[in-house]
């Protein structure tokens, strides 16, 4: 067997089955946003959309679920692309700056979400 | 006149591996890829280096690369392969070359060794033989055909960034091919060693396996029954 820490749940089997259900929160969300933006926006009735709770979890649900969803993705592509084998005897250190990069920067973006909805 | 353009490296006396053209007379024949090259060998240039044995499909030492696409040169016709009168032979990507068109494969094997390719049931063998239903046995149609040529797993992306974490398309069709086995008991260790983010999961079912396989075998397949096994397992 294959150990990796950085990954996000450290089994490869949960890490395919968070991607896939992720991946069914942020359809949800995006074809319901879509569906709102189709019809007549304007700043009272987002507004008033965004007061509801439920909009305000299903928002948390999906900022939450883009950022498991961004990290998986985002571990495959630098643990395919920066390695040692790929970049050299740096490679581990640039990947795991790049890692530490992305992560400040989902938990940052959640955060941000979460300040912008529930304030 | 077909125009051949070679893949050529001798490490002992190239710096850097280059390509090599040849004008190859078929007298208008579809002749077979590996015909192609015993031909070349024979009236060209004799130093080209490739690995051949059976000549018809059944070893699966002349996989290669023709044309962008993997096969192996024995019953590749040139027909399937050639666009023109153009044709590119490099060898299997991903694996270090050891000389002209031989790859090093011994991270392919070492993956292969990793899935423990062969039966394991520790209760007391019968007198004859561990019997199965038809039903069973045919449980391992499209697994057991594998030829390990290696056209697979070097077709496959994944394979080339990760080849010593991730098992890759061949050693998955074989690792699925005795969780598959009615006869065998190691189900549980098995699926365990597998578990892991590189050695199944790095598998995003592009593919490329499926198109290049010349048994017509289906690795993606099998790894989604592995995946459903694991899923199964841990539910």
């Amino acid at each position: 067997m294959v150990t990796s820490v950085t990954s996000f749940s450290r089994t490869g089997l949960s890490d395919w089955l968070v991607q896939r259900v992720t991946s069914l929160v942020l359809l949800s969300y995006f074809l319901f946003i879509a569906y709102q933006l189709l019809g007549s926006v304007d700043y009272t009735s987002w507004r008033a959309l965004f007061d509801q709770t439920w909009m305000k979890v299903f928002t948390l649900m999906a900022s939450l679920s883009l950022a498991a969803h961004a990290w998986i993705g985002l571990w495959s592509v630098f643990t395919d692309y920066l390695t040692e084998r790929m970049l050299g005897p740096k490679g581990n250190a640039i990947r795991l700056l790049c890692q530490l990069g992305a992560s400040l920067s989902l938990v940052g973006y959640v955060i941000w979400i979460i300040v912008i909805v529930w304030s | 006149m077909l125009q051949v353009s070679l893949y050529r490296y001798n490490p002992e006396t190239d710096d850097a591996p280059f390509m090599q053209d040849f004008s190859v007379e078929t007298d208008g024949k579809d002749l077979m890829v590996l015909d192609v090259l015993e031909l070349i060998k024979a009236e060209h240039d004799g130093s080209v280096t490739y690995r051949r044995s059976c000549r018809e499909g059944v070893c699966g030492s002349d996989g290669l690369n023709m044309n962008g696409k993997n096969g192996l040169a024995c019953i590749t016709p040139l027909s399937e392969t050639v666009k023109g009168d153009k044709l590119v032979i490099r060898p299997l990507p991903g694996l270090p070359v050891i000389r002209d068109l031989v790859v090093d494969m011994s991270l392919f094997y070492a993956q292969y060794e990793k899935v423990q390719p062969y039966l394991q049931n520790p209760t007391p063998a019968p007198a004859i033989e561990r019997l199965q239903t038809p039903e069973e046995r045919a449980q391992l149609d499209g697994l057991y055909e594998c030829i390990l040529c290696a056209c697979c797993s070097t077709s496959c992306p994944s394979f080339w960034w990760n080849p010593d974490r991730f098992v890759g398309p061949a050693g998955l069709l074989q690792a699925y091919r005795f969780l598959a086995d009615s006869r065998d008991t190691a189900t549980e260790d098995r699926l365990s060693k597998l578990d892991d983010p590189f050695s199944v999961f790095r598998c995003h079912g592009i593919q490329n396996c499926v198109n290049v396989c010349p048994k017509g075998l289906n690795p993606t397949k099998a790894i989604g029954h592995i995946r459903t096994m694991l899923l199964n397992r841990a539910t």
